[in-house]
Parts: C-alpha cells; sequence; structure tokens
C-alpha cells in the first residue's frame, strides 16, 4: 500500500492562541495568523511534515491523511 | 502519523491556562507521544506533580493523577511506588518545584535508584508567582528578586542527578520535538530513577524581563544553544561555552529501590517463622 500523503487540519480551532510557533517552524507557506486564531492559507504548500502538530503547546493542529480533510 | 494524544488528556480541562506560547504544552504532548510510543498501560499509570504553572499538568492528564504540596511530588511519588510497586510512577515537576524547595527530595530519589520517572519542566524561573529566581536561573539573568541580575551559580541538574544515582539522565527541549519523543519513550521504559529535564520557554515571566523575546524567539535560542550531545562533544571547550548538550545523557543499570524492598519483606517474614 503507498503510503497517503498528509496535511494539516485545524483540529481544535478554539484552543488556538496565536503564539505563532507553526509559523515559526513550518518550512513553507501554509499557515498565517488570522484574528483570534490559524488560519490555513495555502494548504496546497503543506508538505504534511508534522512540524506544526510537535510544536503547538495548545494541541491545536494535527496532520491527517488528505481524504480525512 | 504522530501518535494520538487526545485519549490521554482531559478534553473537558482543554484548552488548559498556560499562557501564549509557553512551552509547557509542547513539552506534555511530546511527553504524551512518547508515553503511546512505549506501550505502557495507561491505567496503571499515575501522575504526581507539585505546585507550578508546570505543576497544573496533572490537572490535564486522563491517568489517575494526583496534585500535592509545593516540592513534595517525589514523597507522594515514592510512597505510591513502595505500596503498588506494579505501578509506572511519573512525576511532573518544575524547576522550582523539583530543584528549588524539592531538590532535597530528588537527590534521595536518585540516590535510592526508585523507580519514578521525574520530568522537570525547566522554564529557568518561578512561572506562577511572576518571576522569582530559581536554581536554574542562570547567572547573570534578571528575576523579580535579582532586578540587578542573578549572582548565584546555577546547577545542572543533569549533572546533579546523574552524581546522586540516578540511573537514566536525560535532557530535551520544546524546540526539538523529536528528540523529545524518543528520549520520554526510552525513559519510559528504563526501569529506576528516570529524569528527564525538559527545557521549556516562558515568554512572560523570563522572556520578557530578559528581553529574550517572545516565544518564536526563545525557540530560536534554544535550537542555537541547546545541542545534540554528540556534535556538542565534538566542540572545543571555548565553542562549548554557550552550549548546553541534550539527548540521552546517561543510562545504566542497578538494583530498584522496591525491588530490594520486597527482599527485606521476604526476609523479614522468613526470620518470623
Ligand atoms: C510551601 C509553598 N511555598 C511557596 C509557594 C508559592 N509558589 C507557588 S508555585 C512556586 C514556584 C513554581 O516554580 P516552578 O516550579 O519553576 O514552576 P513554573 O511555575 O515555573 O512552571 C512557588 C514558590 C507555595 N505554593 N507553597
Ligand atoms: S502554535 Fe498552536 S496555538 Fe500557537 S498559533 Fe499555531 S495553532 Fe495557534
Ligand atoms: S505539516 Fe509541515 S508543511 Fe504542513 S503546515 Fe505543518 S509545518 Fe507546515
Ligand atoms: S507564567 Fe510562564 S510558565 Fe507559567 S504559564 Fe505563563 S508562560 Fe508558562
Amino acid at each position: 500500500m503507498v503510503a497517503k500523503k498528509g496535511r494539516v487540519k485545524v483540529a481544535r480551532p478554539d484552543w488556538c492562541k496565536t503564539c505563532g510557533i507553526c509559523i515559526e517552524v513550518c518550512p513553507v507557506e501554509v499557515l498565517e495568523l488570522g484574528k483570534d486564531r490559524i488560519q490555513i492559507i495555502y494548504l496546497e504548500n503543506c508538505v504534511g511534515c508534522e512540524n506544526c502538530e510537535l510544536s503547538c503547546p495548545d494541541f491545536v493542529l494535527k496532520v491527517v491523511n488528505e481524504d480525512e480533510e | 502519523m504522530a501518535e494520538d494524544i487526545d485519549r490521554y488528556l482531559r478534553q473537558d480541562k482543554l484548552p488548559h491556562i498556560w499562557c501564549p506560547g509557553c512551552g509547557h504544552g509542547t513539552i506534555m504532548a511530546n511527553m504524551l507521544r512518547g508515553f503511546a510510543r512505549s506501550g505502557l498501560d495507561q491505567d496503571k499509570t499515575v501522575v504526581v506533580s507539585g505546585i507550578g504553572c508546570s505543576g497544573r499538568a496533572s490537572g490535564y492528564l486522563d491517568f489517575d493523577t494526583l496534585h500535592v504540596t509545593h516540592g513534595r511530588a517525589l514523597t507522594f511519588a515514592t510512597g505510591i511506588k513502595m505500596a503498588n510497586p506494579e505501578l509506572t510512577v511519573v512525576v511532573v515537576t518544575g524547576d522550582g518545584d523539583g530543584a528549588a524547595i524539592g531538590g532535597n527530595h530528588l537527590i534521595h530519589a536518585c540516590r535510592r535508584n526508585i523507580d519514578i520517572k521525574v520530568v522537570l519542566f525547566n522554564n529557568s524561573i518561578y512561572g506562577m508567582t511572576a518571576g522569582q529566581f530559581s536554581p536554574m536561573t542562570p547567572t547573570g539573568a534578571t528575576a523579580t528578586t535579582a532586578p540587578y541580575g542573578n549572582i548565584d551559580q546555577n546547577f545542572d541538574l543533569c549533572e546533579l542527578t546523574r552524581s546522586a544515582g540516578a540511573t537514566f539522565v536525560a535532557r530535551g527541549a520544546a524546540q526539538h520535538p523529536r528528540q523529545l519523543i524518543k528520549i520520554f519513550q526510552e525513559g519510559f521504559a528504563h526501569r529506576g530513577l528516570t529524569f528527564i529535564e525538559a527545557i521549556t520557554q516562558c515568554p512572560v515571566n523570563y522572556g520578557r524581563r530578559n528581553k529574550l523575546g517572545g516565544a518564536r524567539d526563545m525557540l530560536n535560542w534554544q535550537k542555537e544553544h541547546i545541542i545534540n550531545q554528540k556534535k556538542y562533544e565534538s566542540l572545543s571547550a571555548e565553542e562549548r561555552q554557550d552550549k548546553t548538550p541534550s539527548g540521552i545523557l546517561y543510562q545504566d543499570e542497578r538494583e530498584e529501590y522496591t525491588e530490594k524492598y520486597e527482599k527485606i519483606i521476604a526476609t523479614a517474614r522468613g526470620s518470623e517463622n
């Protein structure tokens, strides 16, 4: 079976505290801070590396299989 | 895919109350990912924490948990382990809770090599009480109790616990989540006193006062200054000056305390008959 590509999802939007750490650790341009929470602006750029998920202090982001988006 | 941590969290207690950008959440999440990988049983694991922002972790964790008095997590944990040696016992503590008021308990738990996993969230400051210096505040840094700069020498807690008798000693940092997961996975699997120093950022009560910037800047500081042990060893003494090694720094086997105690119980029972 070929592994499906993962992509970021804002799993817990209400828990975001807009610290910006996810943006700092992302190797490409995917995320942007909105007024009170993180936003995905260029999902197509996401390489599914999980840096954001592993670094977010508030368990907001999750990398999921593309078909779960 | 990263490990699912939802099953280890008390969803009704979240979001947590740690400040925006506080590294405590990152450490806790990666501790749980390491726990998931270690294959240990959630229902046979007890988490004990003391007082501090770090100590609040026990409230968010869906294990049997105990939130106890300041500096005394290891004493409660020792009681739990002695009475129920089959349980996995984890202590979550801070640099104030674990190295200042609780420092004495830390060295004696190490000396006994009792099978407790000590996770010390080191943010270099008393976060909860708004920024007094701790035994981990670097010399020269400022704190509410050291407005002109701290003149005390900070501990190297990994060296300290190792020489006191801990049999697993590691250091990780919020900036290096993958290394943290590995440290936790192996640390949880170790039998004996496990000491894990997790370096975390307190942007509110340490970063701001010491002009280190916000959480993102503090993480970049960690990236530059906390480096893998192998790399650290390849550096000259001069290059090492402002660097701290991370990774599993020491691991050894030595008879564990509750095992010795079981033998004492057996001997005492034998001599009664
Ligand atoms: C016996 C006692 N003394 C002092 C306090 C006040 N106090 C609460 S938390 C704390 C320090 C916590 O610092 P640390 O362990 O580094 O945790 P952090 O908040 O930085 O995560 C202190 C001194 C207390 N609660 N109990
Ligand atoms: S790291 Fe987490 S809490 Fe911080 S901005 Fe990103 S999603 Fe929000
Ligand atoms: S998974 Fe990687 S590429 Fe995708 S948003 Fe997160 S950090 Fe960026
Ligand atoms: S005071 Fe510091 S340690 Fe406490 S929650 Fe805020 S940032 Fe974290």
